[in-house]
């Protein structure tokens, strides 16, 4: 069973001095889904790049199933940890089938060439975001929605253990809003770690097993959605007057002007 | 490669003196008259093999640099590195160094200019490219303003040689050797590393997540493009666009995987200074044109029509 544990860890912000009573100490589990809620530039991006071992703590440690991440191979790593980043990096020109295909990446040694295996997953990964028909077209003349789904499609491809995904419903129309979820919640029932950052609350709400509330000024607090998504916990975390109603079952939140 | 086959014995029978395919063969062979023999072997072969190494070498930079500066508008020399090359080779002629030595000296240049573009930008990784890019861009108006000033001061005699080896010539290319054992090895090395600048190609950060030890990768290729440049400028002076626009042309016909741009890179790019050379020495036979020149003249109308057709 897939586990992330986080031990006495803080994330370094550019410009920000660490504060080690806003540490985190918990385990992101195999199965859940979890949701890093906070408001603009708290460190939610930076806290996923940290768990993806692109950038050094500025203090605390990282296991993959009780192995420092520190200690991994980057290869090893990026068979088990997969990010999808919330910018889209413009590279150099290439079609959404050659995109999705380098989610296969860390599968290959550096004399293989990509199997039928590996294409068919990549297929299947763009039949599965609605991308099938778009394969060979050029990545820079999509829409920013399709391109989010082409970069869904590459970390699909990629088939990680721990799925880190920065917003994932940017960009996406509410069709696609639920689709994407319901990959992701696929995904966390096949007893895979999934952490993503959310900027809508009610998303989270929606879906999440778990959330992790980041504060600007007071240490972090994290566990069961259905016991944190609350009036009291969310109001001075956007520091911004909500009004609450149910919605099936789950709590639907709406900003008071 | 048949291509490339094809272009190298075209390059061999053309010359002041024509030969036939056939005439060619037996020199080769050692036979036939003594002075085909002498013509192939010690003044034709060296500088076709020169030629076609040299293209491969900037194709195989170029294609290197446009990946490590994400940017489709690098070529081998945007860094800087033939700028000290040049300064080097100037002072040299000015100096009435000649041969060997010169050739010495304008590789020294090169080197000397790239550890000074790696050393003031040495902190490579995400944000840093464009540092390298800036860095070298600024190096390189530097040596360029040396170069003026060099032909500015220089004694009138001295400067068609000068201009020559400004504009790419390979007359004085004697020795291919060792640009073939450069070439030959790098395209092995760069084989297994096509799908890592692959994955380098869509951005660092990118790369990283996917498993790349991008600090290394780059860090390896900005030094092997450098190395194969200044060899290239050291064989033939700087041959301009060979590095800009053949990797453009093998991307638009065969896609952007590395790992058949990168060998392609180094047969076409030997294909065209080899055809551009044995242009340059037959237009105006006996006289010959500097090689850079002719490989301009075709370079400068393909590219624009590249970028009519904004496929960069």
């Amino acid at each position: 069973m897939t586990k992330l544990k986080l031990t006495q860890l803080l994330a370094a912000i550019p410009n920000k001095s660490p504060q080690p009573t806003h540490a985190l100490s918990l385990t992101f589990q195999a199965g859940q889904m979890w949701g890093i809620l906070g408001p603009n530039g708290v460190g939610k991006t930076t806290l996923l790049h940290t768990l993806a071992a692109l950038k050094a703590p500025a203090l605390g440690t990282i296991e993959l199933n009780d192995q420092p991440i520190t200690e991994l191979h980057r290869l090893r790593l990026a068979q088990q940890i997969g990010i999808m980043f919330q910018e889209h990096q413009d590279g150099f020109p290439a079609s959404v089938l050659e995109t999705v295909l380098l989610g296969r990446f860390p599968h290959l040694s550096p004399w293989e060439m990509e199997s039928e295996q590996d294409l068919a997953l990549a297929h299947a990964a763009l039949e599965r975001l609605d991308l099938a028909e778009f394969a060979q077209r050029a990545l820079n003349s999509l829409s920013g929605g399709e391109r989010q789904r082409a970069a869904l499609a590459a970390l699909t491809a990629q088939a990680p253990d721990v799925w880190l995904v920065d917003e994932p419903t940017n960009h996406l129309d509410l069709h696609y809003q639920v689709a994407v979820m319901g990959l992701l919640a696929e995904q966390a029932s096949m007893e895979k770690v999934v952490v993503m950052s959310l900027h809508d609350v009610n998303v989270a709400a929606q879906w999440c097993s778990h959330v992790l509330l980041l504060y600007p000024d007071r240490p972090p607090i994290w566990g069961k959605a259905a016991s944190l998504l609350t009036q009291q916990n969310l109001e001075p975390l956007y520091r911004q007057k909500l009004a609450m109603t149910e919605l099936n079952g789950k709590p639907l939140f709406v900003p008071i002007a | 490669m048949c291509v490339s086959m094809l272009s190298v014995v075209f390059a061999i029978t053309q010359g002041s003196v024509n030969l036939s395919p056939y005439a060619v063969w037996q020199a080769l062979l050692g036979q036939g008259s003594g002075l085909n023999q002498t013509l192939v072997l010690e003044l034709r072969l060296p500088r076709v093999m020169a030629a076609f190494a040299t293209g491969g070498l900037l194709a195989v930079a170029g294609a290197l640099m446009q990946i490590l500066l994400r940017n489709p508008l690098a070529d081998p020399y945007v860094l800087g590195i033939s700028g000290g090359a040049s300064v080097a080779a100037l002072a040299a002629i000015l100096l009435g160094i000649s041969g060997f030595l010169m050739s010495g000296m304008a590789f020294l240049g090169a080197v000397l200019s790239t550890l000074l573009v790696f050393g003031l930008s040495a902190r490579l990784g995400n944000t840093a490219t464009m540092r390298l890019l800036l860095t070298g861009v600024v190096i390189a108006a530097g040596w360029g303003a040396l170069i003026t000033l060099m032909l500015a001061l220089a004694p009138p005699h001295k400067i068609p040689g000068m201009l020559y080896w400004l504009m790419g010539d390979l007359s004085y290319a004697s020795t291919p050797w060792l640009a073939w054992l450069v070439l030959v090895p790098t395209c092995l090395i760069l084989m297994p590393l096509g799908r890592s600048l692959n994955v380098l190609a869509r951005g660092p950060l990118q790369a990283a997540a996917l498993g790349v030890n991008v600090k290394s990768l780059e860090r390896f290729v900005f030094l092997l493009a450098s190395l194969l440049t200044a060899i290239a400028v050291t064989t033939a002076g700087s041959v301009g666009f060979v590095g800009l626009v053949i990797p453009h042309m093998l991307r638009m016909v065969l896609g952007n995987d590395q790992r058949l741009i990168l060998p392609a890179s180094a047969l076409a790019g030997g294909c065209l200074v080899t055809l551009a050379d044995t242009l340059a020495r037959t237009v105006i036979a006996p006289e010959q044109l500097p090689v850079g020149v002719i490989t301009a003249l075709l370079g400068v109308p393909t590219f624009l029509y590249l970028l009519q057709r904004g496929r960069l």
